[in-house]
């Protein structure tokens, strides 16, 4: 690894400089482990899941410890996903972007399957081997998880179970289709708002049920401990990758890091490269739906506040009762209500700042995209372009000496979201709308 | 002082097993549920455990999901718990609150604890939060002098057997199967033998619930615990009648042949 380390950047703010120098002195903040990040985090489930809580915590640190786990999960990535995921220099789109900005996209959409979704579920997946488990099951809401998940549990030949919500299930009705085709089981979830937290619920009363056998696949780094540091970890190779590619490529470290943020998977995996270098700024960009002042929209860090769902404490929206508020995104895959502890914790540290992307200004990212650099992007991924190109104005203020160099983490394509884009921008014959 | 705890010592004491009813606040509607509770008092129900509308249930199946989703599209407010907790506690049964977190943490832990004491409510059942996760509530309980009743099921360890007694107040809960809420055509051998790890494990007064729903079940549950919870069997006479009078009127039948199977039990 060719690398120029900190000299290529200039300082960030004073702020930011401290948080992470006062979490210096506790280790690095890429290491913090759970159950508690700051006071996020936890394991607040029915105590019947405490024990395969505890079975996967101690199989993961076996695991980690076992060079031979690791050894296969990197053949795996490396012979089946597709991995190394290329860094891709996009100038006709960094025009858009202003103030010279060079922006290079980490390509997590060219991974099999078509997203960053398989780099923890691959991981888990063999996991559940080692636990001698036969069957997984998981949640599902774009349908990219449960896309992964079902291939995972094809190669590895486990029995596969995916909860969907029934909304979701018709937006994206075409990873339904991939699903079965794979062989697993599709259950639409009717119950509540049909979307992804419904389905996480579906998920959680089927594990009590089933936990003996069964494990519970989590798709990002929300959930009870050790989901959260566990599910970032299989995801630290997007964000080692970008930051040895981006060396060769520039010699320098990032000035930004952009992702979009459900859970928060595909940040963390890409934020835990750079969270102990003083000089990159990390942005996560949340559904801000129809905006965030309407209401309807998934922008937990403007609108939420502390609380726990499913299982850990963390911001959530929710109302003066404390139920869980219905959220919306026109990307079915942000469209949840609340965001991984390890998120809430680098918010509230200021190490992190999370901003809210309208559906307009993700539609207008996808679409520029697509007709500058001949890139469909996941929707959820237009999430973070959007922001990218609000980060070109903003640079102005970082007191960098250089033109603002932007990572954004590309973490899925857009095959699924063909119909719904079609739809927004009206491509699609008569009979075909609505 | 435990009022659930003394009002199952009494019972044990009297040779018999308690009979423990669940219902959901605002179902059909506040003044229905209070009403609905009452009539199970009347018909044998010893202890009620009324429970806190939440948007993600995720320890119910979908009898009790069904009834809550329609307290909440009514409109029914947490807040509205204490008031019904006051005239249910006035039939002279204890009155168990259970709840999910969230709604209680959203309140205020304290705040929670004060209002359900001067209600008049026993305690707090709560589903989704380990004695672990629960140093506020248990400050709060001791504060307000109330009953914390946790949850043990059939994966539970030994030391979290342990552990789980040594926090709980009232009484340990003990699942009977792995799984949510919900009748069942059988209830687990492994009821029994988590009853008595739980006691083994330091719990004096153990209570079953989840997918007890017939006298029969009943009794045979009374024949090795102190107390027998249903939920879901008597929610589902509300959901099923065509009207509140009628749906009470079923309740108290199927309460009356619940307490009939608890009371005959031969311990
Ligand atoms: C392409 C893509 N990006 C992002 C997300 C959001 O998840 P996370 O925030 O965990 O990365 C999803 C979830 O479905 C997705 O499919």
């Amino acid at each position: 690894m060719t690398e120029a380390g900190p000299r290529g950047g200039a300082r960030a703010s004073d702020a930011l400089h401290r948080a992470v120098s006062a979490l210096g002195e506790r280790g690095p903040l890429s290491d913090q482990s759970g159950p508690y990040f700051g006071a996020f985090g936890g394991r607040f489930v029915p105590e019947a899941l405490i024990a395969a809580l505890d079975e996967l915590d101690t199989a993961y640190h076996k695991a980690l410890a076992d060079p031979a786990f690791g050894a296969e999960l990197e053949r795996l990535h490396r012979t089946y996903t597709g991995r190394p995921s290329p860094l891709t220099e996009v100038p006709r789109f960094a025009a858009h972007v202003g103030q010279g900005a060079r922006v290079f996209l980490k390509r997590e959409d060219l991974n099999h399957t078509g997203s960053h979704k398989i780099n923890n579920v691959l991981g888990q997946a063999l996991l559940v081997k080692r636990m001698g488990k036969k069957r997984v099951i998981a949640e599902t809401g774009a349908g990219q998880h449960g896309v992964a998940t079902a291939t995972a549990a094809a190669l590895l030949d486990l029995d596969c179970t995916v909860y969907m919500g029934e909304e979701d299930t018709r937006r994206q009705a075409l990873n339904v289709a991939r699903m079965r085709l794979l062989g697993a089981e599709v259950v639409p979830v009717t119950i509540g708002s049909r979307t992804l937290k419904d389905a996480i619920n579906e998920a959680l009363r089927d594990w009590v049920a089933n936990v003996e056998t069964t494990h519970y696949l989590l798709g990002t780094v929300t959930g009870p401990h050790p989901f959260p540091e566990m599910v970032r970890d299989f995801h630290r190779v997007i964000g080692e990758e970008a930051r040895a590619q981006l060396a060769e490529e520039t010699g320098r470290l990032p000035d930004a890091v952009a992702a979009c943020v459900g859970g928060g998977s595909n940040a963390m995996g890409i934020f835990s490269a750079f969270l102990d270098e003083p000089t990159v700024r990390l942005f996560g960009f949340e559904a801000g739906g129809e905006g965030v002042e309407t209401g309807r929209h998934a922008a937990r860090f403007s609108g939420g506040a502390p609380g726990v769902l499913h299982g850990a404490r963390s911001y959530l929206l929710q109302d003066q009762d404390g139920q869980t508020r219905p959220t919306h995104s026109v990307s079915a895959g942000l469209d949840y209500p609340s965001v991984g502890p390890a998120h809430a914790w680098l918010h509230d540290l200021g190490r992190a700042e999370y901003q809210p992307v309208t559906d307009v200004e993700a539609m207008d990212a996808f679409s520029l995209l697509c007709r500058t650099e001949g890139i469909i992007p996941a929707i959820e991924s237009a999430h973070a372009l959007a922001g990218a190109l609000r980060l070109g104005p903003q640079s102005a203020q970082w007191g960098l000496d250089h033109p603002p160099l932007i990572l954004v983490n590309l973490s899925g394509r857009g095959d699924k979201d063909v119909a719904t884009a079609g739809a927004w921008f009206g491509l699609l014959d008569e009979t075909e709308d609505e | 002082m435990s009022g659930t705890a003394t009002r199952l010592r009494e019972l044990r004491d009297s040779g018999r097993a308690a009979l423990v009813g669940y219902l959901p606040l605002g179902y059909p509607d506040v003044a229905g549920s209070v009403e609905a509770a009452k009539a199970m008092v009347d018909a044998g129900v010893d202890i009620v455990e009324l429970g806190v509308p939440y948007t993600d249930p995720v320890m119910d199946g979908p009898t009790i999901q069904r009834a809550v989703e329609h307290a909440l599209e009514t409109g029914t407010r947490v807040a509205q718990v204490f008031g019904a907790v006051e005239q249910i506690a006035a039939t002279g049964a204890p009155v168990l609150v259970m709840t999910y977190w969230n709604p209680v943490l959203r309140y205020g832990v304290d705040a929670f604890a004060r209002d359900l004491a001067a209600a008049g409510g026993a305690g707090l059942i709560t589903p989704d939060l380990i004695p672990d996760e629960g140093a506020d509530w248990l400050a709060a309980s001791d504060a307000h002098d109330l009953d914390r009743v946790f949850l043990v099921a059939p994966s539970s360890t030994t030391e979290r057997l342990a552990l789980t007694a040594a926090a709980s107040r009232g009484f340990v809960y003990a699942a009977s199967t792995m799984g949510v809420t919900g009748a069942r055509a059988t209830v687990g051998a492994q009821a029994a033998r988590l009853v008595a790890d739980t006691r083994a494990a330091g719990a004096e007064l153990v209570c079953v619930g989840v997918g007890v729903s017939t006298p029969d079940q009943a009794a045979e549950v009374a024949g090795y615990a102190d107390g027998v919870i249903v939920g879901s069997a008597l929610v589902r006479t509300l959901l099923d009648a065509p009207d509140a009078a009628s749906g009470r009127r079923a309740l108290g039948d199927l309460a009356a042949a619940l307490a009939e199977g608890v009371t005959g039990a031969r311990r």
